[in-house]
């Protein structure tokens, strides 16, 4: 029983990396670029929602209202005023520029919110908890995961069902050909920046609600978000659910051997199916 | 056959499309055309000409923007575009099937048409007559379009750039690679895509086929024409002179 208590807390830890994960491979499905920033921009969009909160008074998951749109206009500005111009043949300037502007974005946090640890502040939903067939599943995690799949559902009906996702696919297939059918390819970029850094906001203020974070704890979302895509397969969205999945529930019953083992068997277990798979878990077919 | 007044001064007449004047075009340090100059009345059909690396493609590259170049040097019904970007240039009616037909292998047959007419021009063409004029397309309509035979690819290469309905064509090397017979069905297509007056510019390897379709024929050289003309009016040894440079 407690085993499979922690297994379902892996599962519901594992939706939200799927949410850091889903901004990462969707930008990376669409302009092949690595954004290192990501899980920075993850952390910002913590403290912009707290900054929210505290002169609103505003509950978090209001906060997503105005954090949400925030965030995508940054990520819409980001894109065609700085990482448009680093796009090229070559991936490795607009991966230069990730990181520095990674390090951008920790100094600016640091300077604006101090080193100290923050939380947002959710009242009851953080403790609150449903009986699940003698198991107790906390509400908090479960709409997390909730969020997460609509997230990834929503996601994968605009990328194969809509005009603007015919237009990503098209663009990451060819950009040049793609430009031939009137489609302008610094928009679709920052659109698909703007959406990834959507879906960050979202990340963000989960993360917020569920651990403390201060301005160095985008690192290791970074690399949490990394894993969920590598193991999913890149450009498979449901995948990188899977792969957070994955992760999560390794971490979780990593931690439950030992509490300091926590990290470490999320990164065994992605490096074993690297080994194994390295193209990942459920690669996309083409 | 098509017969249309053809204009030979050098200055364009009210009805010049396409003008372009004295195109330099280059690749990094390399120059691939010199002082290229080429028009295209509206409706007609220009045929281009020549070997391999005679600069025909870079030719088309640039006048759909996927090269950029002197905005002086390409003119579109009186105004300057060699700068623009492609997708501007698509949105003035200039529609490319590329050499090599490059469809987008993650989006259906139907979706590279869609795609093809997601600029809502107005024009006559629509899914359902694109179907019509190739019903292979409609039956294989959600299929990846990269598992087409390569004829049926071409099909939707052409009928992606007619969905912007267009009011020039470029198309480049739609014969290459297919099989003689599926060329010919391809080509027995054109009239009824350029008899609506519709101007076009056809690149061809084929002198035989180009000359047939087109009413002026431009023969390019190592970057320069070598040779322009009636197409029914150039003789053949001119032509191999100008295509072999012997
Ligand atoms: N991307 C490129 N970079 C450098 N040089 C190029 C590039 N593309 C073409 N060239 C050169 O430019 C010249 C013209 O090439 P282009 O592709 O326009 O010829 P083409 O007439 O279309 O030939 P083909 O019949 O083989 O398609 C050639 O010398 C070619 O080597
Ligand atoms: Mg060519």
């Amino acid at each position: 029983m407690d085993w499979i208590n922690t297994t379902l807390q892996g599962t519901l830890l594992g939706g939200l990396y799927a949410l850091f994960a889903a901004g990462l491979s969707l930008i990376f499905g669409v302009m092949r670029l690595v954004n290192i920033a990501h899980g920075d921009l993850i952390v910002l969009a913590a403290y912009l929602a707290l900054t929210t909160t505290v002169m609103l008074g505003a509950s978090p998951v209001m906060a997503l209202l105005i954090v949400v749109p925030l965030m995508a206009g940054l990520g819409y500005l980001l894109q065609r005023l700085v990482l448009n111009r680093t796009m090229g043949e070559d991936i490795l300037p607009p991966l230069l520029v990730t990181f520095g502007l990674s390090v951008i974005l920790q100094n600016l946090l640091l300077t604006g919110y101090s080193a100290d640890p923050q939380k947002l502040q959710a009242g009851a939903l953080e403790t609150a908890s449903l009986p699940v067939g003698g198991l107790s599943v906390g509400v908090l995690p479960l709409i997390v995961f909730v969020v997460a799949v609509l997230t990834i559902a929503a996601l994968q009906w605009m990328f194969y069902r809509t005009a603007l996702g015919r237009a990503f696919r098209a663009t990451s297939d060819r950009q040049d050909i793609a430009q031939l059918m009137g489609l302008h390819r610094a928009h679709i970029f920052g659109l698909a920046m703007a959406l990834s850094l959507a879906v960050t906001a979202l990340a963000g203020v989960f993360l917020g609600i569920r651990t403390s974070f201060d301005p160095a704890a985008g690192g290791a979302r970074l690399i949490f978000g990394f894993e969920a895509v590598i193991i999913g397969g890149l450009g498979n969205l449901w995948g990188t659910l899977a792969g957070g999945v994955i992760l999560g529930v390794a971490q979780t019953l990593g931690a439950k051997i030992n509490p300091g083992f926590q990290v470490l068997a999320g990164h065994i277990v992605f490096l074993v199916i690297l080994a194994v798979r390295p193209r990942g878990l459920f690669p996309r077919m083409d | 056959m098509r017969d249309f007044p053809l204009k030979t001064g050098s200055n364009a007449g009210q009805n010049t499309l396409l003008d372009i004047r004295n195109l330099d075009a280059h690749y990094g340090d390399f120059q691939a055309l010199y002082g290229l100059s080429l028009r295209v009345q509206a409706g007609e059909v220009v045929s281009v000409i020549g070997a391999n690396g005679a600069g025909k493609t870079t030719l088309m590259r640039s006048v759909s923007g996927l090269m950029r170049n002197q905005a002086e040097q390409v003119v579109w019904k009186g105004r300057e575009i060699g700068a623009l970007r492609a997708d501007q240039i698509a949105a003035l009616g200039i529609a490319l099937v590329p050499e090599g037909r490059l469809l987008f292998a993650s989006l259906s047959v139907e979706e590279n048409l869609i795609i093809g007419g997601q600029m809502k021009r107005k024009g006559p063409w629509t899914l359902q007559r694109l179907y019509r004029l190739f019903p292979i397309l409609q039956e294989r309509r959600n299929v990846p379009a990269t598992a087409l035979s390569g004829g049926q690819q071409q099909m939707v290469a052409i009928g992606r750039a007619l969905m912007s309905n267009p009011e020039l064509l470029l198309m480049d090397e739609i014969s290459l690679g297919l099989a003689p017979v599926i060329i010919k069905s391809i080509y027995e297509a054109l009239p009824s895509i350029t008899g609506e007056g519709l101007a076009a510019v056809i690149v061809e390897q084929d002198i035989a086929k180009a000359l047939a379709v087109s009413s002026r024929v431009y023969c390019l050289q190592e970057g320069r024409v070598s040779l322009e003309g009636a197409s029914s009016e150039v003789p053949r040894d001119a032509i191999s002179r100008a295509y072999f440079g012997v």
